[in-house]
């Protein structure tokens, strides 16, 4: 019997021939990710517990992104805590603020590659499976104990695979579909598993639309989301240092939990309500609504194809008076490449507010917070009760199309009849 | 597996209902507030009297995917700093149940647990048989008690005591 693509990462990093769901194996770690809000912890501890050498510090990735600019006194005294034990570890793969998101910095600097076992200090390290490695969140104390042995504890996680068939309508992106799955499924359908993207249409998703996808594979609950790594992905990372790479993707006869089909074609642009990110609807069934506050950016829709579908639509047009929108890119790379298409010049003529790259006011650090009775409509993943601010706002999640078309409304629109100038 | 996790531990409950994020237990504004105040913000929308009331043995009875969101560790500290001594739930999001047995906090998942209490119950939880009993009406729930792998991290008071023993 074959293996699914979890089952042949945990299997690869335990030292086995093949695992199987329930069981539990110790891994090697492959690479290792910490950013902002938990580095100077982990490091206080590794420093406690008298840890002099990381297990591999070149297997070691952190990244100033969440406080960045630092918005506080604490933040700025921990981003120096950070950079000096950045220093005193050895760790070569720093990314200081401004450099982006983790989750975008990862993949566009060619630290993921095809199968490895990624675990990071935030739960959507998911993200990183839209190149078939198997990316999880852990928490700051088991991260201190993978960099001092470089190793942790894995339960085998059975797996869902989504049957993807059809193409997607104009102004209908890969955002609607992760939105549409856990509108059908539910937030907890993967609690505990595994998720693969695959069939006849996975591979026509650019690797930008796998990142979205499997970033918010988390919010339906699994522990990895996957797509398999095909000539696409081999391309990009090809671009990234990594020749010669082979396709990596499950086996044909893997087993799974389940296999759900969906139907691309007849996909409308979703909207997840408050507050849970599987209260979705149709766009039909919110528009009108009036929003305060738009946002486009996060490690979910912060990248080049974002920040270009959101400028086709604001391009020559003006942002309704009544709405603060605000545009982060998830990288300076996506920054640069957005100043030089021109995305950058037409969101900022039609009145976008451009933060630096970084996690901005995604988590309701800073930078965009919401104040009671407030709406937002964003493109980011989750749509909690406080997480951008006040716990009597309202947020609203979308792709950039719908947020962009709803920014210019000053309620939240249908890309489709708002249309593009670009 | 002795002493900590196979105790039954009896507690006043505080009841909470489904999906409570980390972003409720452990709010984004207070990230690297120092644990003493950020705990006093813990769950506050929820119930605003909860971080000022809770005390040392209290116990948290909740809904299903308790703890979804971010893996921010904060989320079990913060309830583990108030004093509470177990949290019960329908069932937990993943990253919550691995950071809660990693720093010691004992939690049990239990399906119809939310529905069997209210605030202010007694309950009586025994890690060791996963099960719930209602101290008032004396029903007693069967949940899923923690795989012998998890157990053991828990029983060592979490996975840093585990690496500081040199496991
Ligand atoms: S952009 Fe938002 S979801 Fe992504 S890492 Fe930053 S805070 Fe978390």
């Amino acid at each position: 019997m074959g293996l699914t693509l979890a089952e042949k990462v945990l299997a690869r990093a335990s030292g086995r021939d093949e695992v199987r769901p329930g069981e539990f194996v110790v891994a090697s770690i492959d690479l290792a990710l910490v950013h902002d809000i938990f580095a100077a912890d982990v490091f206080r501890h590794l420093v406690e517990l008298g840890v002099e050498e990381l297990f591999d510090p070149d297997r070691v990735v952190i990244v100033l992104d969440h406080l960045v600019p630092a918005p506080s006194e604490a933040a700025a005294a921990a981003h120096r805590t950070i950079r000096e034990h950045v220093e005193r570890f050895g760790i070569s793969s720093f990314y200081d603020a401004g450099a982006g998101i983790c989750h975008q910095l990862l993949p566009e600097r060619g630290h993921i590659t095809p199968g490895a076992l990624v675990v990071g200090t935030d739960s959507h390290t998911t993200t990183h499976g839209a190149l078939a490695a198997a990316g999880t969140g852990i928490g700051t104390s088991e991260m201190v104990y993978a960099l001092a042995t470089g190793k942790l504890w894995f339960r085998v996680p059975p797996t869902i695979r989504f049957e993807l068939t059809g193409a997607l309508a104009p102004m209908v992106a890969w955002k609607d579909v992760i939105l549409a799955l856990a509108g059908r499924h539910g937030d907890d359908v993967a609690q505990y598993k595994a998720v693969e993207l695959g069939g006849p249409a996975a591979s026509s998703a650019s690797i930008a639309s796998r990142l979205t996808v499997c970033n918010m594979a988390v919010e339906i609950g699994a522990k990895f989301g996957f797509f398999a790594a095909d000539e696409a992905a081999l391309a990009y990372l090809a671009e990234r240092g990594h020749e010669g790479l082979e396709p990596f993707g499950p086996d044909p006869d893997a087993e799974y939990e389940a296999v759900h089909g969906f139907d691309l074609s007849s996909l409308e642009p979703q909207v997840a309500l408050p507050s849970a990110v599987d209260n979705v609807e149709p766009i039909g069934q919110v528009e009108g609504t009036r929003i305060d506050q738009a946002f486009i950016g996060s490690c979910t829709n912060g990248r080049l194809e974002d920040l270009e579908a959101a400028a086709a639509i604001l391009r020559g047009r003006q942002v309704h008076p009544g709405v603060r929108l605000l545009v982060a890119p998830a990288s300076r790379a996506v920054f640069q490449a957005a100043v030089r298409s021109g995305a950058i010049q037409a969101l900022a003529d039609a009145g976008a507010s451009v933060l630096p790259p970084g996690c901005g006011p995604c988590f309701g650090g800073h930078g965009g917070l919401l104040g009671p009775g407030e709406r937002c409509i964003g493109t980011h993943n989750r749509n909690f009760v406080g997480r951008m601010g006040s716990a009597r706002a309202e947020i609203f999640l979308a792709s950039p199309q719908t947020v962009a078309a709803s920014a210019l409304a000053g309620a939240i629109a249908d890309p489709r009849k708002v249309g593009g100038r670009g | 597996m002795r002493g900590g996790t196979d105790a039954v531990i009896a507690g006043r409950v505080w009841r909470f209902g489904d999906d409570v994020s980390t972003d409720l237990l452990s709010p984004g504004e207070y990230a690297i507030a120092p644990l003493e105040v950020r705990k006093q913000h813990c769950l506050e929308s929820l119930n605003p009297v909860f971080p000022r009331a809770a005390s040392a043995g209290d116990l948290v009875v909740a809904g299903s995917n308790f703890g979804c969101g971010s893996s921010r560790e904060t989320a079990p500290e913060n309830l583990k700093a108030l004093g509470i001594a177990c949290v019960v739930a329908d069932s937990f999001a993943r990253i919550f149940l691995r950071n809660a047995v990693a720093i010691g906090l004992p939690v049990l998942s239990c399906p119809g647990a939310s529905a069997a209490f209210a605030d202010g119950d007694t309950a009586e939880v025994d890690l060791g048989e996963g099960t719930l009993r209602h101290a008032g009406t004396g029903v007693v729930l069967r949940g899923e008690p923690l795989p012998p792998e998890m157990r053991e991290i828990l029983a060592a008071g979490g996975i840093l005591v585990v690496l500081r023993a040199g496991g």
